[in-house]
Order: C-alpha cells, then sequence, then structure tokens
C-alpha cells in the first residue's frame, strides 16, 4: 500500500531527464532517506529500469546523495537525492540489503564518507581514496575473506602481474586446481581524479584528464566529458563534430575488440590467432595516428571544436583498411572457431547466467554476452546513434565464448556503420568560438557506450558555475564483481581468459 | 593445417624490417621544433596544461608535454611537432627542447653505466610496472613485443618475474597505493638492474603532478637510466631508446 502512494506521488519524487542534460540542482526533489529508498528499489525492480550511478558530495555539514536510474525502454533518466548529515553515527538501512546491483555504490559512499550502514552484506573498501576518512584501512593491511581448512589453499596474484597490465590484487580459494572463491582488491591505481577535475581549473587540462581516465578508452571517456560540458555551457555541437565523435568510438570499439581476441588467443596458447588479431589491430591504430598524431585518439576530442577536420582522403584510406581488414579478420576467426582445442577452452567456461548479470547489474558487452540488452546506443542514443537505429547484439550463454561472439559480431557491425558513414562526410558548419561558462548550481548526466560498456559522467556546479563535483563511473565499475562470480568452480588456469574476455578497466575503476 | 598455412600466406611478412630507420606519419606528435620567432611566449605558457613551456630560452621540456599539440595549433609558426619518434635520452635535461635547436635528442655514451653495455648488450630482459598508468602505455609497450615490431628479435623481451629481470621498466605517475609494490619489485630484482621511465605520467607525473595521491618518493633513490616521453610513449621511441642504449659504448 505504502508502495503505491510512492508511484502515485511519482511526479513529485524524481525528475526525468534525457541523456546530457544540464538542470538546476534545484530541481531534483530531496527526499526523506527512507522516502528515497523505497523509490529507487521500486525503480530497478522494473526490469527495463538500472542503476547509472549513485553518489554522494558533501554540501556544508550534509552529503548530498544523488541516485540516477535509466529506463532503457522509455530512453529516460529518472533523478531523485536526498541528504544525510555527515559524521551520522546512528546506521541506515542500505539500498544492497535489498538490490544486490547498488552494492558498489554504497561501498564507495561507506569509503568515502564513513556512512553506516546497518545491513548493508560487505563494506569491503572500493580503491582506498586518499581523502577516506578512515586511515586506518590501507590497501596493505585489508584482511582477505579466508575459508580455515586442511583441504583448501589460498593463491595469492598481484598488484602486479605477469604481464604488462594495470595492477590488481586477486586472493583464490582453491579446492586442487577448482576456484572456490575469488576476492579482488582494487584500488592501486587511485590517481585522485576526480578532485582533479575540480582543482584543474584551464578546461583543456580536465579534457585532457577525461582522456587519462582509462588510456584503453579514451574516446569513450572524452566524448562523455565533452557532452556533458557542452551540455552544461548550452553549446550545441555542428554535425561535423558529431560525426567525428561516433566515428572515433566505432573504431575504439573495433580496435580494442580485435585487440581482445588477440590476448584470449594468446591465453589459451593459440599463436596464430595471437598474432594475426594483434597484428590486424594495428592499421586501425595507425589510422587513428594518421588522423589525429596518437595511436590511441587522445587529442582527437577538445570541448566546442575539433583540431583534426575529418577529409574525404581520410575517409578513402579508411576504406582501404576496412577493405584489408575485413576478409583477414574473417578468415581468422572462422579458422579458430573451427578448431575443437579453441573451442573446449571458451565454451561453458567463466558463465555468468542472466539471472546473476541482472543481480549485480552488469553493463556493456559482458552484460549482452548473458541476454541483458544493456546498449546505451539503443537505450539512450548520444551521437550519430538516433540516425541508425541500433540493434544491440545478444548472446545468451555468458561464456567465455558468448564475449568473444558478441565481439566478432560487434566488429562487423561497427565496420558496416563505419561504411556508411564514410559515403557523406557532414561539412563544418561553426567556427570555433570563445566557450561560455557553465551555469550555476546546476547538475548534467552523460551517457556513452564505449567498447566495454557504460560511461557515466556527472557534474554539479557552484555559485560561480565552476565545477563543485565530478562523478566518474566507467563500465568496470558494475562489472568487477562478475568476474570473481564467473570463475568459480572453474580451473584457475582457466582464470587468465575469464579475466580477458571482460578486459575490465583498473584505472577506470580506481580513479 | 592447410588453412592455417593459408593464413600465413596471406598474413604475409607483418613486421618492420627496420625499425631505426621506419617513417611514420606526419601527424604524429613527436620531438617539437620551436622556431626563434617572437611571439606572445606568456600566452603559450599559460595555455599548456601540464607547464611543461617556460621561457629564458623559450622551451618545451618533453618530460613534462603530454602531446596535446595544442601549443602548435594556437602558434603553428612558433612551434611545431615533428614525427620524429626517438626521443629517448638518459639526461633528464636533454628532454629540454629549446627554441632555435633542431637537433636529434641522443643518448649520452659517457653517462651510461659501463656494467650495461657488459651485461645487456645481446639480450635485455625487463619487468614493466605499472604504477598509476592508464593503460596507454601498456597497450603499448605490448604492442613493441607483437608481430609488427618484433622487439625481441633485437634480445629485448619483457619477463614476468623480477629475479628473471635485468631491470624495472616504470609506467604511470606512481600512485602512493602502489609505490610499495613497486619498491618491493625493483628490490626483487638482482645486481646490476637498469631503471627506465616510460611515458610522461613516469618521468614527471604529467597531469598528476599535483595529485595529493602520487608519491614519485622512489624515484629519487635510484639513478634513472632512460626517459623515454610519449603519451603514450610510442614502441618506435622505446625500441629505438632501449637499442641506443645497449649497444652504445
Amino acid at each position: 500500500m505504502w508502495l503505491f502512494r510512492i508511484y502515485q506521488n511519482n511526479m513529485e519524487n524524481f525528475i526525468t531527464l534525457k541523456n546530457n542534460q544540464t538542470i538546476p540542482l534545484q530541481d531534483i526533489p530531496v527526499l526523506a532517506y527512507p522516502e528515497f529508498l523505497e523509490l529507487n528499489i521500486s525503480f530497478v525492480k522494473e526490469d527495463a529500469n538500472h542503476c547509472v550511478n549513485y553518489y554522494g558530495f558533501p554540501v556544508l555539514d550534509t552529503i548530498k546523495l544523488i541516485c540516477c536510474i535509466a529506463d532503457d525502454v522509455k530512453q529516460k533518466i529518472y533523478v531523485s537525492s536526498s541528504v544525510i548529515k555527515k559524521d551520522r553515527q546512528e546506521p541506515i538501512t542500505s539500498f544492497t540489503a535489498r538490490k544486490l546491483c547498488f552494492h558498489l555504490f554504497e561501498r564507495e559512499l561507506h569509503e568515502n564518507f564513513a556512512i553506516p550502514y546497518y545491513d548493508h552484506p560487505w563494506l569491503k573498501p572500493v580503491r582506498y581514496p586518499i581523502d577516506r576518512p578512515n586511515q586506518e584501512n590501507t590497501i596493505a593491511n585489508y584482511p582477505f575473506y579466508q575459508i580455515h581448512s586442511e583441504e583448501l589453499h589460498e593463491v595469492g596474484v598481484g598488484p602486479i602481474h605477469a604481464g604488462i597490465i594495470e595492477p590488481g590484487h586477486f586472493r583464490f580459494i582453491c579446492n586442487g586446481e577448482q576456484i572456490l572463491h575469488l576476492e579482488i582488491q582494487l584500488g592501486y591505481q587511485h590517481r585522485g581524479i576526480e578532485n582533479l577535475f575540480i582543482s584543474s581549473k584551464k578546461i583543456l587540462q580536465r579534457n585532457i584528464l577525461a582522456e587519462s581516465i582509462a588510456g584503453d578508452n579514451v574516446v569513450g571517456h572524452t566524448t562523455a566529458f565533452v557532452q556533458l560540458w557542452e551540455s552544461l555551457i548550452g553549446f550545441r555541437p555542428d554535425n561535423k563534430l558529431v560525426y567525428e565523435r561516433t566515428l572515433a568510438l566505432e573504431l575504439e570499439r573495433l580496435a580494442m575488440h580485435t585487440g581482445d581476441l588477440s590476448a584470449v588467443c594468446t591465453d589459451i596458447a593459440y599463436q596464430l590467432g595471437g598474432a594475426v588479431f594483434g597484428r590486424l589491430r594495428t592499421p586501425i591504430i595507425n589510422f587513428m595516428q594518421h588522423w589525429c598524431g596518437n595511436r590511441l585518439s587522445k587529442g582527437l576530442i577538445r570541448v566546442g571544436e575539433s583540431n583534426f577536420p575529418f577529409t574525404m582522403a581520410l575517409a578513402n584510406e579508411l576504406t582501404q583498411v576496412l577493405d584489408a581488414y575485413e576478409p583477414d579478420f574473417m578468415e581468422m576467426y572462422k579458422e579458430m572457431k573451427s578448431l575443437p582445442t579453441v573451442l573446449a577452452r571458451l565454451e561453458k567456461t567463466g558463465v555468468i547466467t542472466q539471472k546473476q548479470a541482472h543481480r549485480v547489474g552488469l553493463v556493456g558487452m559482458a552484460a549482452r554476452a548473458s541476454g541483458l540488452s544493456r546498449d546505451l546506443r539503443s537505450s539512450h542514443p548520444f551521437g550519430l546513434y538516433p540516425g541508425v537505429l541500433h540493434e544491440p547484439v545478444i548472446k545468451n550463454h555468458g561464456d567465455v565464448s558468448s564475449r568473444i561472439q558478441i565481439r566478432k559480431e560487434e566488429i562487423i557491425q561497427s565496420i558496416i556503420y563505419i561504411r556508411e558513414w564514410l559515403k557523406n562526410i557532414p561539412e563544418q558548419e561553426k567556427q570555433p568560438t570563445v566557450l561560455p561558462m557553465p551555469t550555476a548550481n546546476t547538475f548534467t548526466i552523460s551517457l556513452v557506450e564505449g567498447w566495454r560498456g557504460e560511461i557515466c559522467h556527472c557534474a554539479v556546479t557552484d555559485l560561480n558555475g565552476d565545477i563543485l563535483h565530478y562523478k566518474i563511473k566507467d563500465p568496470s565499475f558494475h562489472n568487477w564483481l562478475a568476474i570473481a562470480l564467473s570463475v568459480r568452480n572453474n580451473e584457475i588456469s582457466d582464470f587468465p581468459i575469464c579475466n580477458k574476455s571482460f578486459n575490465l578497466s583498473y584505472s577506470g575503476h580506481d580513479l | 593445417m592447410i588453412d592455417h598455412l593459408k593464413i600465413l600466406l596471406h598474413q604475409g611478412k607483418q613486421y618492420i624490417p627496420d625499425v631505426t630507420k621506419a617513417i611514420i606519419s606526419d601527424t604524429f606528435r613527436g620531438r617539437p621544433v620551436i622556431s626563434n620567432l617572437q611571439v606572445d611566449e606568456q600566452q603559450l605558457i599559460d595555455l599548456c596544461p601540464t607547464g611543461a613551456i617556460s621561457n629564458m630560452p623559450f622551451s618545451i621540456d618533453l618530460g613534462k608535454c603530454i602531446f596535446c599539440g595544442q601549443c602548435a595549433f594556437a602558434c603553428p609558426e612558433k612551434i611545431k611537432f615533428s614525427n620524429d619518434y626517438k626521443m629517448a635520452t638518459n639526461d633528464r635535461n636533454g628532454l629540454i627542447i629549446k627554441e632555435g635547436e633542431d637537433q636529434p635528442i641522443l643518448i649520452h655514451a659517457d653517462l651510461i653505466r659501463k656494467e650495461i653495455s657488459t651485461y645487456f648488450k645481446g639480450s635485455l630482459k625487463l619487468r614493466q610496472v605499472c604504477a598509476g598508468g592508464d593503460n596507454s602505455c601498456e597497450l603499448e609497450l605490448n604492442a613493441a613485443s607483437n608481430v609488427n615490431f618484433d622487439m625481441s628479435r633485437f634480445g629485448i623481451e619483457f619477463v614476468a618475474s623480477p629475479r628473471h629481470a635485468d631491470g624495472i621498466v616504470i609506467t604511470g605517475p606512481v600512485t602512493k597505493n602502489m609505490a610499495a609494490s613497486l619498491k618491493l619489485c625493483y628490490e626483487a630484482i638482482p645486481e646490476p638492474k637498469i631503471i627506465i621511465l616510460a611515458g610522461t605520467d613516469a618521468i614527471s607525473g604529467g597531469m598528476f603532478t599535483y595529485s595529493d595521491a602520487i608519491n614519485r618518493s622512489f624515484l629519487d633513490l635510484y639513478p634513472i637510466d632512460l626517459y623515454i616521453p610519449g603519451n603514450p610513449v610510442h614502441p618506435l621511441s622505446f625500441i629505438n631508446g632501449l637499442l641506443e642504449l645497449i649497444r652504445k659504448r
């Protein structure tokens, strides 16, 4: 009955936004915490909805909580807020006890502001940020979950791994070769990037910080930043800018998916696949270097302008690159999928069921491999996507093999989009102008589907229109728990391919 | 089997025959060239996001430059980024490019420790440690070993264990949360050992220089054998830098 009443009062409980919309901060309804909790729990009970961001920031002697729920069918974002007194001693009820998908958001709130929860199942530290209230918890003294048994043993891996990858610690509890439990410890990459967004006053600095959130997803994060900033200052990018950003986003997807196929082949010691997919990535990123001077697209995307206009000559070159790429890629992929020794390693390995995916709030490619249709290109379209009527690629087995197939099909899909876009390069309409300052006391949200999944940037401006708070959410934030779940009951030797099939970001998580 | 041979045939030779002479795209932002033209220097100094530009004499410090190229767009007559990717040096001051100079960046033979050429000339095994790197330098270091750049043909390889390594390659600005592990890893490498800083973040902290979450004190303890600028470091910058270092007497 009570729930019903909340539904009835919907109009005053939350505000409905579109992707990249800026609103006055005061337009977000402020609810009493119990009401705030019930509202957002009732939202995520609907299959179409999921939480894209839930975070807090200090305002005087309170913590302001903002929760953003995306409705993937109606293409809307429901935003609501609440306030909690700083240094509150009396514990509050957690969202997580009701819906697991909030678990990491609440762990982050607890770590950043010492908000006490009485029924959160596991308030494990997230990333040991530099300004955390509890300085006694350090990355070195964390007590890992243990099972005392003569039959079981622990395996610790990292933070420095065997290959050239980012640092993180994995603690396995194994029964012989079989993994019973994996606990993942992150935070080694914490650079304080959200604070730098506030303290770095030049817009160019912020633009470049966005490029450094995750260096393998430069276009994704930078697009989210420029969309957010342009919305904040009321600047409408011309078709040319939108075109270039979307094109670069699909090229980044193409390059990274190809690289991931190479890495999975290497991890199962299939050398030909590793070598050929690895070298197929090279012409794509070399094309990016030819376009913008940087193989990983740093420098390409700027607020309100572009230093590297896309030309007909570049389009012709890209067509040639794709013409050469496609047959080689298909030949290699077909061969790989015909080998029983390869398939035996990929199929039924590292399974995340649709139910699990839904519970932990998986996003992006990994969610789509487990049968969840989560793709911002169709659910909250931005850039050129409203024009292509994007159909997400969905697989249902949720194993390593599904995550491989998704990559292959998304590569083909990206090439179709790119070829279509190359037929018609828009003319530059606007000349670069002096950009205005952001409006004071506003809130903005920007969502971008990067190759890995859902990127969400949120900003709040202060009295003077400067950034008061900046929140970054990488898709990895949702997905790390899925790796830990996927390896249960798998052989420990299959961990590398499980990990690589998700290919999550450490720096994007640790910020 | 037949299909595998077909693929090998279709792929052909993919390696760059001579990595010391490879020419890359003109748009690549490598070693900058600064003219003697008189311009509003302060405007360029203010523009630089990392404080890499200074005056008297007007110069760009490639240890701080993150190669965004924004200064060259603002004043193309004064600053031009060339496609010269050979930017590695063992002299920190050698990374400071002054106006009116258009000279290659050199590795000074007299600054190279004697044991480097004695022991590592024919074979160099490296342990890479990412300490806050954003995964761009890491991707490029991986690429250095792929079939295109094929670094292992020179006897240079990345290894998994520091016990097997002759040196350490550091990427990233060195976060506080990673500082202890970095030190442990370095100490586990047997003597003699070298330290290489790959990428601008590692050399100076880059965009993160003033972050509270960074702790670069480890880098003050030991001599640095090679600085390789880049954002990220280009595989050709990396390979050429190493070749120069181990082959020069």
